[in-house]
């Protein structure tokens, strides 16, 4: 993986910049010695590390501005962070650049329950939102999986999702308002309690925009009552194809699960050797298929969802009857990741989506890939909506297994968008899927987008080396190409 | 009449934006032009008639998402939808009523370009949350392409979100996809009748509030509520505020009775079961009905309207200041949707529209105020969206230039200049 050259003017400068930071961010939260930089090196991804120029953590508004308006006015880069959970390396430290952590920013601002809003700042975590109103009934609903240590402003860098995404959106359709910090210092309002975007939906592409085009230090989210009841079930197949089948037939009937996940038999096995779900282990593909609402509605649902399972070719089908064990249902698929971190050294964790009726097209292909890289791969997925989590298994300290377990991944994904689907579906680009945008997307694609970041941050300043595999000058990318013109009609009607 | 350009495929229409961008021309663009009357008068030399870029090119229903032409009509899609028992969730209004044109008309592609969404916007969103993918042209003249056909993707920057509500100021497009979802098996309205507009909201936060799932929460005022064709509440005599819940059967008989229970203590409960129901989310998410004037009482209903959006809890108090400066004789013309979160509110006739009234009183509260129908003279000289002043202003147009920065796009349509 190749990051830009570090700017040997600016690393000169380090002392210069370590003071105007202090000036700014007095006390503690400028940080500069080698050995407290080495807890910032990485996010993660865990593969890649690097140190920081330092590393400053604000805790204002005020403070975040002039902080991002010495770093435009002097040519310094800024890496923002949140909780550093993310799993594609948007957060990755570059040697010339201020790593900038939103840590301090823990605040909840307001709870507004009858406009069911929310307001925090950026550093709270994405558990902490749902722990300060659950005791009023309500909820937050994206939930990443990281979601006890991961924060809310990191989510909206990343458009998280989670398992109840299918049902209640993604992190896009949950947030109304945030505030920004331009790379200028410029501090921007989008949204806010009410609906509508006024003019261009900036709000809307901050979203997902991997820290590429502000800082956030604000964030007001939508909250949701909690359903009634909900009940989970687990259900087994003989095989992929089966398991794949039923996630089409489910929502083909128009059932909209509150969430359906699937696991292949190693993660089956892994999981179970590790939290004793109860899972069964006759079965090449286990689903968890969760239904929620008024009790009636559930009732009536698992019935057809049974039914469904049974026509699929289902072996196994288990309803929860009470909350602890739908509890105990969810708790192996909560922690397949670390249950696969038990039986191997080391895992990459891949991120795509597919169209659902590819599912087991693309498991197939996966295990070819796997005999062909001699790696062992284990998947978990939010099958509803076609997000893919293969786990490949792999041992850093063998030499060469890391590149060949990249490989396998780049393949993967390579299919991924080769059957209609997306590099990452909820992970971010960061430097991990980097290099591969051009399978998704042609040049003038990807000027386009950058064109975008342009109008954010004209010196490319916020982040750089994320994301997009070139870097382009704003001043390049503005510039016109036309064609001599004629129109070339006769084609065209005109009236 | 300006000359008008009529592409009838994908290439027609890149070689007419690279003409316009090589030759400094501008065009006015069109799917059907159902929402001409919606932003503010353009001043581009042509016009850019996308009507031939109509069909379906993908419809996968089991996938959950559809492809099509941007001026595919809206009739289509939805008559494609209906024979799958599917619906685009987010109920693109039909703005035809409220702009004195044909009802039944626009096309996909303006849906999203006005970033629409009918009541059930509080549950599952705006045209932006069911916008998954496009391919356009800038006006640069160059074609690109964002997103996909599936919902959870985050490779790129989410420019889908940026066109939906740009109002074709960025870029044309040719191809969007969007998601589908299932109908709902059963819908029922619970009603509410004689509440003042502040026990509206209340009634409706808690509503929305609850369990329910809750897709759709208006108040229509007396007066709005005796314009309704739906005659249980055209005929109650006093304020309506309704409520819908959507699903299968027996959870929705089971919400409908948690609702009354709920709700009891504001009044007496009825109900509105399948086509009365329809009927009436039909007419709140159209407007037009409850906006127009009665012409019996020398009414002209040619005033002017603005459509607001604030906090949900914000909604009486913003009409009630607004009402209380402007000294207005509304007519009647107000009723609010989203639980309180979007307020149709039409005014007498000024050569102002009380713009300074209206966004004084909406500024507090966070939210922005768009005057969504007015003379032309009127659209001209009074901001149509909700000003931008300072660095998001800048920004702002900084996207623009950086999708058309010779202007050749809907010149001056969202904001004077630009």
């Amino acid at each position: 993986m190749k990051m830009p050259e570090p700017d040997a003017d600016v690393i000169a400068r380090r002392q210069q910049i370590i003071k105007a930071m202090q000036a700014i961010v007095t006390g503690e939260g400028v940080i500069t010695d080698a050995d407290e930089l080495r807890a910032y090196d990485h996010d993660g991804l865990m593969a890649y590390k690097a140190l920081p120029l330092i590393v400053v953590l604000p805790e204002t508004t005020e403070q975040v501005s002039a902080i991002l308006k010495y770093c435009h006015d002097n040519s310094v880069k800024i890496v923002p962070r949140g909780a550093g959970t993310g799993l594609s390396g948007g957060a990755l430290p570059l040697a010339d650049a201020v790593t900038l952590g939103l840590g301090k920013f823990m605040k909840i601002l307001d709870i507004d329950l009858a406009n069911r809003a929310v307001v925090v700042q950026p550093g709270v975590t994405n558990l902490a939102i749902t722990q300060a109103v659950l005791h009023e009934g309500f909820y937050y609903a994206p939930d990443p999986s990281s979601q006890i240590a991961c924060s809310i402003g990191g989510n909206i860098a990343e458009n998280a999702g989670g398992v109840h995404c299918l049902k209640y959106g993604l992190t896009t359709n949950n947030v109304l308002g945030i505030e920004m910090v331009l790379m200028s210092g410029e501090v921007v309002r989008l949204g806010g309690k009410h609906l509508d975007p006024g003019g261009y939906d900036l709000l809307g592409v901050a979203t997902g925009s991997e820290g590429l085009l502000g800082v956030i230090t604000e964030v007001t989210v939508r909250i949701l009552r909690q359903p009634e009841t909900a009940r989970a079930m687990l259900i087994g197949f003989p095989s992929n194809e089966s398991g794949g089948d039923c996630v089409a037939a489910v929502i083909g009937a128009g059932i909209i699960p509150g969430g359906m996940e699937m696991m292949d038999k190693l993660a089956i096995h892994a999981t179970e050797d590790f939290v004793h779900a109860g899972y069964p282990l006759d079965v090449q593909a286990l689903l968890i298929v969760e239904l929620d609402g008024p009790e009636a509605e559930v009732n009536h649902l698992i019935e057809q969802v049974d039914a469904i399972a049974h026509q699929a070719g289902a072996t196994y089908v288990r309803i929860s009857q009470t909350e602890e064990e739908r509890q105990v249902f969810w708790s192996g698929r909560k922690n397949a990741f670390p249950a696969v971190g038990r039986i191997s050294p080391d895992y990459l964790c891949m991120d795509g989506t597919i169209p659902r009726g590819r599912l087991a097209d693309v498991l197939n292909r996966i295990t070819e890939l796997s005999e062909k890289y001699d790696l062992r791969v284990a998947n978990v997925f939010h099958a509803g909506d076609g997000n893919l989590h293969p786990l490949i298994l792999f041992d850093a300290n063998q030499s060469g297994e890391l590149e060949r377990a990249e490989g396998f991944g780049a393949d993967i994904l390579k299919y991924c968008v080769e059957v209609g689907g997306v590099l990452t579906g909820e992970h971010g680009v960061g430097i991990e899927k980097r290099d591969l945008m051009g399978e998704m997307f042609t040049e003038d694609d990807m000027k386009q987008q950058q064109r975008l970041k342009c109008a954010f941050d004209p010196d490319q300043l916020l982040n750089p080396g994320k994301v997009y595999p070139t870097l382009h000058r704003c001043a390049e990318l503005g510039r016109m190409f036309v064609h001599e013109g004629k129109l070339p009609f006769p084609d065209i009607p005109r009236f | 009449m300006t000359d008008t350009l009529k592409p009838e495929n994908a290439d027609q229409l890149f070689d007419a934006l690279q003409w316009a961008a090589a030759e400094g021309q501008s065009f006015d663009v069109r799917g059907h032009g159902s929402k001409l009357d919606f932003g503010r008068p353009m001043q581009a030399a042509l016009g850019l008639d996308l009507s031939g870029l109509n069909a379906i090119t993908a419809y996968e229903p089991s996938e959950l998402y559809m492809t099509a032409l941007a001026a595919t009509p809206i009739a289509d899609i939805k008559a494609a939808l209906r024979q799958n028992n599917q619906q685009m969730a987010f109920e693109p209004p039909d703005m035809g009523m409220l702009y004195g044109g044909e009802q039944g008309g626009g096309s996909i592609g303006g849906a999203i370009a006005c970033n629409l969404a009918g009541p059930r916007r509080v549950q599952v969103g705006a045209a932006r949350d069911h916008f998954l993918g496009f391919h356009a042209v800038s006006g640069r003249g160059e074609v690109f392409k964002s997103g996909g056909t599936v919902v959870k993707n985050v490779t790129g920057f989410d420019l889908s979100k940026l066109l939906a509500g740009s109002f074709g100021t960025l870029a044309v497009m040719s191809h969007v996809t969007f998601k589908v979802m299932p109908a709902a098996e059963k819908t029922r309205t619970v009603l509410v009748p004689g509440l003042s507009d502040d026990q509206a909201m209340n009634a409706m936060a808690a509503a929305m509030g609850s369990s329910n799932d809750v897709s759709g929460a208006a108040h229509l005022p007396a007066s709005a509520a005796a314009r309704s064709g739906v005659s249980y509440v055209s005929g109650a005599g006093v304020a309506v505020t309704a409520l819908r819940v959507e699903g299968p059967g027996p959870s929705v008989e089971h919400r409908c009775r948690a609702l009354t229970a709920l709700l009891n203590e504001f009044g007496e409960i009825e109900e509105l079961h399948s086509k009365n129901s329809a009927d009436l989310w039909q007419e709140i998410g159209d407007a037009g009905v409850f906006m127009e004037g009665d012409a019996a009482a020398g009414d002209s209903g040619t005033d002017q309207i603005w459509r607001l959006s604030v906090p949900p809890m914000d909604g009486a108090g913003v009409v009630e200041r607004i009402l209380g400066e402007t000294g207005a004789e509304t007519g009647g013309r107000v009723f609010y949707d989203w639980g309180g979160g979007l307020v149709w509110l039409g005014l007498k006739a000024s050569p102002d529209a009380s713009h300074e009234v209206v966004r004084g009183a909406v500024k507090p509260t966070g939210g922005l105020a768009t005057l969504i129908r007015a003379d032309a003279g009127v659209r001209r000289r009074v901001p149509v969206f909700e000003p931008q002043p300072g660095a998001l202003g800048d920004l702002a147009k900084r996207v623009k230039g950086g999708f058309d920065p010779n202007g050749v796009l809907n010149p001056g349509r969202m904001v004077e200049g630009v």
